[in-house]
């Protein structure tokens, strides 16, 4: 049999019954569209969490102390383990590939200008932050290159920090006092927004030697380190690992890439998508029983129509396809309608809640269609089984 | 040519066998016009079924034009069903959806033939049976003879050497009944075999061999 007579044929029949035949195509719609709108937010949740991470450029490489073998836990697991220190920053400097260094202390501490006053994050580090972090100053300039254990006392402002501490004045060249002490500002960062909640522009930069004597910290508590985008990153890791076992005498630190964390952030919230997806294929099931249950009807109904095909020579594999198509016929276009339906409604979605991120990969898309496709088959193949092997006398004498 | 040799159907009805046909022989020559009438229940029905390859026999040899038909599988009888046998129904059993020239055209289709070849064989098998008119009709737009009509030019589409009608007539006026046997053994005067189950005596005695049978068996052959 031709192609085209194959799809006639199957066409005829399955729109010969228009409303059932639509009712049995819309609960794989629905199915379908669920799957789809469900993963398009999951995969929109998923891109927005791993673009707000990777905001701060991914070519980065973070050295902790501690040893962990499940990262996000950080400090002190092991008792014995020593501090970063800026020396170890210094050294890790001179790494190659590795371009920009900085070490990271953090604390909270009140802020004062006048009689103006805020408690703030205080963020110690240097003066690679807008290499390393891709953040810049929107007027004045970052931290100099000091030398570390002796930096002047400079400070620069978080675009909010310089908003409640000295409104439309500009701040540059006053004088603040952190935790008591004098720093003067030499910049506003530009506004960076939040970062899943946390407000990015409520800080303030100061020297990370500053910060450890400020908050009596022995250690930095994070060296973040830059490479060449051209680097070869398990070598990098593997030299820095030896560098800083060879002053610390063991391994006492963690380090991430940023890939890695990107890598393990990603693969947690694949399975959030899939968990998800998953709950929409519950109703592509039930779409997939529907299927099961008209084409049952239809064998019945069509008992005399199936012996007379086998009259006229048809054998019974062509009777099995022909069954099967019109599964496979109401499971595809059912399928695609979900496609349009569950794309357009994550579409709408996202331009009625433009908070909430809605993303629809192509290849979610061709796999819902896909599954539609293989739940018509499994659902047919009985009813049409059945179909191919009645007897055709049977068939033809049945009332 | 069909040799039927000491053919048996036995069904099982529960504890029960019923002998549908009881040492059935048979030889049927190249373009024999035949007629089978007997009581209900004697077997013509499954005898046609038999011949038809509809049916297989419980024992007995079938041998059509020398080749044993028993040994053939599934697959080899369907192609020899669509290719050498033409079945008319008593209740037409014609597709509803389709109009009558894609019933007629269903064997063709099932065969492969692109529609572009079959418009023109279609034609021709309509004109055969006075239903060129009615060729985009459907089914249900058409009376009891003309249906019966478009299921004989469904089964004489592909050409066949046998051509069985089981009570061809049996839902139709006398009219129509007429007309409708008229179109089967013109076919016949072509050279086909045409086998004709009936409960009318007037059509049973057109044909020039006349069978009867009882309970299971030939208990008439009159030429
Ligand atoms: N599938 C079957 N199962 C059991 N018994 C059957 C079956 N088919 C036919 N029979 C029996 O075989 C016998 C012959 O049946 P058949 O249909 O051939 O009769 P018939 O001569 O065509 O009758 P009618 O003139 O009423 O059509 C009957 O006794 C019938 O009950
Ligand atoms: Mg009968």
């Amino acid at each position: 049999m031709q192609a085209t007579d194959f799809i006639r044929l199957t066409l005829g029949s399955v729109f010969s019954q228009h409303l059932r035949s639509f009712l049995t195509a819309l609960g794989i719609a629905v199915g379908v569209a669920a799957v789809v709108l469900l993963t398009s937010i999951g995969e929109g949740v998923h891109r927005f969490v791993l673009a707000e991470f990777s905001q701060f450029g991914t070519n980065i490489l973070a050295v902790t102390p501690g040893k962990n073998t499940t990262f996000g836990m950080s400090g002190a697991v092991i008792n014995t383990v020593r501090p970063l220190t800026m020396e170890d920053a210094e050294a890790l400097k001179r790494v190659a590939d590795v371009e920009a260094v900085v070490s990271v202390v953090q604390g909270n501490a009140e802020v004062e200008f006048g009689k103006r006053s805020r408690r703030t994050m205080i963020i110690g580090a240097g003066h690679a932050v807008p290499a390393v972090w891709q953040m810049d100053v929107e007027i004045g300039r970052f931290l100099p290159d000091d030398d570390p254990r002796n930096a002047r006392a400079f400070a620069v402002l978080g675009s909010k920090m310089a908003d409640e501490l000295f409104g439309s004045r500009s701040p540059l060249g006053e004088i603040v006092r952190i935790a008591g002490e004098r720093f003067r500002v030499i910049g506003v960062m530009e506004s960076k927004g939040t970062m899943l909640g946390f407000d990015l522009d409520d800080t303030l930069f100061i020297p990370a030697g500053r910060a450890l004597e400020m908050f009596n910290r022995e250690g930095v508590m994070e060296i973040d380190l830059l490479y060449r985008s051209t680097a070869n990153v398990d070598q990098l890791e593997e030299q820095i690992s030896r560098l800083m076992q060879a002053r610390h005498g063991y391994e006492d630190f963690t380090i991430i890439t940023q890939e890695e964390m990107l890598e393990t952030l990603g693969s947690i919230l694949d399975i959030l998508t899939l968990a998800v997806g998953a709950l929409g294929g519950i109703s592509l099931l039930v779409g997939g029983v529907g299927i099961l249950t008209i084409m049952s009807i239809a064998v019945n109904e069509r008992t005399h129509e199936i012996g007379l095909l086998r009259a006229l020579g048809t054998r019974r594999r062509q009777v099995l396809g022909l069954f099967l198509g019109e599964a496979v016929l109401l499971s595809a276009t059912g399928g695609f309608a979900g496609l349009v339906i569950g794309a357009g409604g994550a579409a709408l979605l996202g331009l009625a809640i433009p908070a909430l991120p809605v993303h629809t990969p192509w290849y979610f898309v061709l796999l819902a269609e896909l599954m539609a496709v293989a739940i018509g088959v499994i659902a047919g193949v009985a009813p049409a089984r059945r179909a191919a092997s009645l007897d055709p006398v049977e068939a033809l004498r049945a009332e | 040519m069909i040799e039927l040799d000491s053919i048996e159907r036995v069904f099982q009805v529960g504890d029960e066998e019923v002998h549908a046909l009881k040492h059935v022989t048979l030889t049927i020559d190249k373009g024999e016009y035949l007629s089978i009438m007997g009581p209900s229940g004697s077997g013509k029905s499954t005898l046609l079924n038999i011949l038809g390859l509809l049916d297989r026999p419980t024992s007995g040899t079938y041998r059509l034009d020398g080749i044993d038909t028993t040994s053939m599988g599934d697959n080899e009888q369907a192609d020899t069903r669509r290719h050498r046998i033409g079945f008319v129904f008593q209740s037409y059993h014609l597709v509803p959806r389709l109009t009558a020239a894609e019933n007629v055209a269903l064997p063709l289709m099932l065969s492969g033939m692109a529609p572009k070849e079959r418009h023109v064989i279609v034609e021709q098998a309509l004109d055969n049976v006075d239903l060129l008119d009615r060729a985009e009709h459907r089914p249900d737009q058409l009376s009891g003879g003309q249906r019966q009509r478009v299921a004989i030019a469904r089964a004489t589409i592909m050409q066949p050497t046998i051509l069985l009608a089981d009570e061809p007539t049996g839902n139709l006026d006398h009219i129509s009944g007429e007309s409708v046997i008229e179109v089967l053994e013109a076919l016949n005067k072509q050279g086909i075999i045409l086998i004709v189950v009936t409960h009318d005596m007037d059509i049973g005695e057109r044909a020039a061999r006349r069978i009867r049978m009882v309970d299971g068996s030939i208990s008439k052959d009159v030429r």
